[in-house]
């Protein structure tokens, strides 16, 4: 086959609110349509083989590794990146202030996706334990800090969304 | 890095989506949560000329009961599997399993049809399907044939799967209420493909066991079917014994390679190990203890 004559496709996906189309090649991953078809670059690419989860992004309510997804299977979807993670009114998330109070982060590569995994993990279990908490950022690696004011971090959204004051444990 | 080019095809039926894989042949692979493609294409270990997306089929979604089965439709991913109530009262294993596979972003993604049907041994649950006697529907523009997950394994990445031929579904019976059921799966870290595991799903009558079927995972090319071992078990009040027995014989047909995870020597001994803990604690859990 002659590879130069495959057509590109229409995208047509929601991303942090707004919606856009672009004519993508099949191939094109969806981290690489955010960061260089719409200049989303929050989202960070890593491994490229779907371990450290520094491509994180929510679709249509649910995490994904960006890297390891077309754009044209998100045809249809809403995507949200840590770009539209902030409140409306451009204060922080709840999260976003929970990394910064808790040092979440020393270089920051990771901290896009795990901002957007925790976002989902407290969409679907608002108040976690730790162990939850660690079981459900399994899937994302950070080099630096060792987890442990990660975990800190999303405690404090969850006890910040739920109304409550952060009261971190006694070490 | 970068796959390499493709054309593709986003079929509005099952009927429309084999009719391409079988006319496209084996230049064309379907593309369900693709963790398992994308990954190889990006190493362009894998560079099919065509995909056929079945992202928009919702035909082949969905876990529903049937004449005694539970029929799993091949692209339910494996966070539908555990959220599912269905499976969760009648065949728990299924549960216990997917939240063993990978993290939660794959599971999004990862279906229980490309687990089963992609045929790499490091898979979990085609360990499970044949430990529950499960039956693989594969569907071709010819019609549907079912092969039993015990017949359709024949070498890693070798399966029963004809070219233009498509699992669609999964067809579980279901084990009686009160079975007791383990999958024990040794592993390096989280995400990782086992370095040994084992599923078993038994019944208990009294203090005997009635029925028992012990599979293995990643000890071998393909899936193994712990025949010997299960029957061993069965008559038995699983003494220390009998559970030593049972291992012993898992072991003996357990065939894996040296790798990251071990040597050889050291995972089939390891096999051993989870088959004697997968049998405590499905003993366990068929005592309600």
């Amino acid at each position: 086959m002659d590879m130069s004559e495959i057509d590109t496709i229409p995208v047509t996906v929601t991303v942090n609110g707004r919606k856009v189309q672009r004519f993508v090649e099949p191939r094109t991953l969806l981290i690489h349509f955010l960061r260089e078809e719409l200049n989303l670059t929050g989202a960070h690419i890593g491994c490229e083989t779907s371990h450290c989860g520094a491509c994180t992004v929510e679709i249509d309510g649910q995490s994904v590794k960006s890297c390891t997804m077309f754009a044209v299977q998100a045809d249809g979807s809403a995507v949200t990146t840590v770009e539209g993670l902030a409140n409306p009114d451009g204060t922080l998330h709840a999260l976003q202030e929970g990394f910064r109070q808790m040092h979440g982060l020393q270089c920051g590569y990771c901290t896009p996706g795990m901002l957007m995994r925790a976002k989902v993990l407290l969409s679907e279990n608002p108040d976690p334990t730790e162990a939850e908490i660690r079981h459900g950022i399994a899937g994302n690696l950070c080099r630096c800090t060792g987890y442990q004011n990660i975990v800190k971090a999303i405690q404090y959204a969850a006890a910040k969304l739920n109304g409550r004051e952060f009261q971190e444990a006694a070490e | 890095m970068i796959p390499g080019q493709f054309v593709y095809h986003r079929p509005s039926s099952v009927a429309e989506a084999v009719g391409l894989l079988a006319s496209l042949g084996e230049e064309a692979r379907p593309l369900a949560g693709g963790h398992s493609l994308i990954p190889m294409m990006k190493l362009r270990m894998a560079s099919p000329e065509h995909l056929v997306d079945l992202g928009g089929l919702a035909d082949l979604k969905g876990v529903r009961e049937e004449a005694g089965s539970i029929v799993i439709g091949a692209t339910t991913t494996q966070a539908e599997l555990i959220k599912s109530d269905l499976l969760a009262n009648r065949l728990p294993i299924i549960r216990e399993t997917a939240l063993l596979i990978a993290d939660p972003q794959i599971r999004t993604k990862g279906t229980i049809g490309g687990n089963v049907a992609n045929g790499d041994p490091g898979n979990d649950m085609p360990g499970v399907m044949q430990c529950l006697a499960a039956d693989y529907v594969l569907t071709s523009p010819a019609g549907e044939r079912v092969v039993a997950a015990r017949d359709f394994y024949q070498g890693a990445y070798f399966t029963a799967l004809e070219a233009g031929e498509l699992l669609t579904a999964l067809r579980v019976p279901v084990p009686p209420a009160g079975h007791g059921f383990a999958y024990e799966k040794l592993k390096r870290k989280v995400g990782d493909y086992a370095t040994a595991a084992a599923a078993v799903i038994l019944t208990m009558n009294g203090g005997t066991v009635a029925t028992c079927s012990i599979a293995l995972t990643n000890v071998a090319p393909t899936p193994l079917f712990a025949e010997a071992a299960s029957r061993l078990v069965v008559g038995t009040s699983l003494d220390a014994a009998t559970v030593k027995a049972a291992a012993e014989a898992a072991k003996a047909i357990a065939d894996p390679a040296t790798d990251g995870r071990g040597t050889a020597e050291y995972r089939r001994e390891m096999a051993g190990v989870m088959v004697a803990r997968a049998l405590a604690k499905a003993e366990s859990r068929a005592k309600g203890t």
